[in-house]
């Protein structure tokens, strides 16, 4: 490329004036554009985890979210999941402090007498291989590891801890911290949904 | 040099992660898996094509002092742009990817193309030097990506090849990626010595 | 306490380089005699300090009292930009042989995804400003230890005989490898 411009001072503060402008104009155009879809996409993963793990609604249980605020400052949410004005399940957005490696966010249904429908696993930094195994773990179909699944499990009735504390829960197999955290996050989901349930007409 | 031999330069000889060992990493962050390694590419290969372009064209225009800070503005432009299209349209990998997509302004791949290669040369080879070099770090991101995906989890690209419980998780973790990709580069080499 | 949790989290747990994959091209780079890797730490950590308070306050006053979030990109860049070439001019008037010893790694600092991504992950984690400043400041310190290890073991790798293929930078490579597994041991403390 033949010729240069001078790098005199005003030229330069002009120029990258003018660079910094245009690129500002345009990204502004841009998010214009993509902020809609950014949005839709951003409702449609919550409704996927919601889904996941309350029967089939007709609601659009993010419209009727409530919440409680937890001691920790972090919130636990309720989607009510309605099918013709009844409520079939209610999607909780829980979490513990207690994981191996911190904060573990599960999103849980119950059905409207507090039984498990079941569970998403939403937010962890457990150890790859082992407490990673919440997911699929707590609901394992092989009818021999029966007492590791907490589905169609009330925590009202049933003791929701791990067999070694005394619970009716088997633990992961080598990450019984994970698997005492996923529970207490569980738990803490039925309290909060039972004492919501008992507060009010929700 | 003439276009064929621009075009396949980014691939071996000159590839971005193997021979000149740029853009290490997002090459080490995000190849967990094949398609993560490959999405990256392609959200890069884009950036350097378009950044590329227009600072071939207004290269002239801008005074020597300000040109790294004007190219790094355009560069980042592109890239907020790729972000925000990614985080519309492909969520999914846009999570995946997460903060590594806006640190590709700072991949000095892209950067050091647009001052090696754009600014002194035409739309067209610019063009093509983008395509190249984004092409091979897409392809160099996929095969690590690949590897680690295979050997860690038994899967590639999401399809199970052999079961989990035979896989050596660590390729999946840190450890994992810096010595999948040092075996990697060595087996290169190898490669190109022979 | 929120602060040892956050300082030995970003120091050991969630190391910037060996856990985050930041930062990686001068690790690679810097990191073959123990001294440069000194200096350089001393660099990236004035910088990353820096850079993460500054973009902070923009991010805050700037970008989500306007509703640009959109600029965060392009306004994180130019802000750590300015201040590599503020360090450049400081240190070439206070120390000339340290100027002269990190030679063209100084203006890299710029394109070292270890800065621009701890700003980033900052406002990600929703720190207040003094969290900032000190995960920040951990993160540096994590850096440079990452960094000054690897370039005790990276002086002792090159008076060691290897394969052809696995010399300079494969062998690193798998090096870094193995600190990272060391410091994975480190995980579940906080």
């Amino acid at each position: 490329m033949a010729d240069k411009k001078e790098s005199t001072f005003i030229n330069m503060v002009l120029v990258l004036f003018i660079v910094t402008l245009v690129a500002s104009a345009a990204l502004g155009g841009l998010y214009e554009l993509t902020k809609e879809p950014i949005a839709a996409a951003k409702l449609a993963k919550k409704l996927k985890a919601i889904k996941a793990v309350v029967p089939e609604f007709d609601n659009n249980p993010s419209d009727d979210m409530y919440s409680v605020d937890m001691p920790s400052g972090d919130k636990i949410e309720f989607y009510p999941a309605k099918k013709g004005n009844e409520l079939v399940g209610t999607a909780v957005k829980t979490f513990t402090t207690n994981g191996f490696s911190g904060y573990i966010w599960v999103m849980v249904g119950f059905k409207p007498d507090g039984t498990i429908n079941n569970y998403s696993v939403l937010e962890h930094k457990e150890t790859p291989g082992l407490g990673t195994k919440m997911e699929p773990w707590f609901k394992q179909s092989d009818p021999a590891k029966a007492s590791c699944v907490i589905l169609g499990k009330n925590p009202g009735t049933s003791n929701l801890t791990v067999s070694k504390d005394g619970g009716d829960v088997d633990a992961i197999t080598a990450a019984t911290i994970s698997s005492r955290a996923f529970l207490e996050a569980v738990q803490t989901a039925y309290n909060e949904y039972s004492k919501q349930m008992k507060g009010g007409t929700k | 040099m003439t276009n064929k031999e621009n075009f396949l330069k980014g691939f071996f000889r000159e590839n971005a992660v193997f021979t000149l060992l740029l853009g290490m990493c997002p090459a080490l962050g995000v190849t967990s898996s094949a398609i993560n390694g490959l999405g990256m590419g392609l959200a890069t290969t884009f950036v350097l094509i378009m950044s590329n372009v227009f600072i071939s064209i207004f290269s002239s225009f801008i005074p020597d002092k300000v040109k790294i800070p004007s190219f790094i503005v355009i560069i980042a432009a592109f890239v907020t742009m790729v972000d925000l299209i990614m985080a519309g349209y492909a969520p999914a990998l846009h999570e995946q990817l997460g903060v590594f997509i806006p640190l590709i302004v700072v991949n000095c791949l892209v950067l050091g193309r647009a001052e090696a290669f754009a600014s002194k040369n035409q739309i067209f080879p610019s063009i093509i030097d983008g395509v190249s070099m984004g092409l091979g770090f897409s392809m160099a991101l996929t095969m690590l990506g690949a590897v680690r995906e295979l050997l860690g989890a038994g899967k590639i690209f999401g399809i199970t090849i052999f079961s989990e419980n035979y896989g050596m998780l660590i390729f999946v973790l840190a450890p994992g990626a810096f010595i999948a990709l040092g075996y990697l580069i060595a087996f290169i080499n190898k490669l190109r010595k022979a | 306490m929120e602060f040892i949790v956050i300082i030995i989290s970003a120091i050991f747990v969630n190391n910037v380089v060996l856990a985050q994959f930041l930062g990686i091209c001068p690790f690679l780079g810097v990191s073959k005699k123990v001294s440069t890797a000194v200096g350089m730490t001393g660099a990236v950590t004035f910088v990353m300090i820096l850079a993460t308070i500054v973009t902070y306050l923009i991010q805050k006053y700037i970008l989500d009292a306007f509703g640009i979030g959109f600029m965060q990109t392009i306004s994180f860049i130019l802000v750590i930009a300015s201040l590599v070439q503020l360090v450049e001019i400081m240190l070439k008037k206070v120390s000339p042989p340290l100027y002269q010893a990190l030679g063209v790694f100084l203006p890299l600092i710029t394109t070292n995804c270890a800065i621009l991504g701890v700003a980033i992950m900052t406002i990600q984690k929703d720190y207040n400003l003094l969290e900032a400043v000190v995960f920040s400041g951990a993160s540096a310190i994590g850096f440079g230890l990452a960094l000054v290890l690897f370039a005790g073991l990276r002086e002792h790798l090159d008076l060691v005989d290897l394969p052809k293929g696995m010399k300079g930078a494969p062998a690193a490579l798998v090096v870094a490898g193995l600190l990272a597994m060391a410091f994975m041991g480190f995980s579940g403390i906080v």
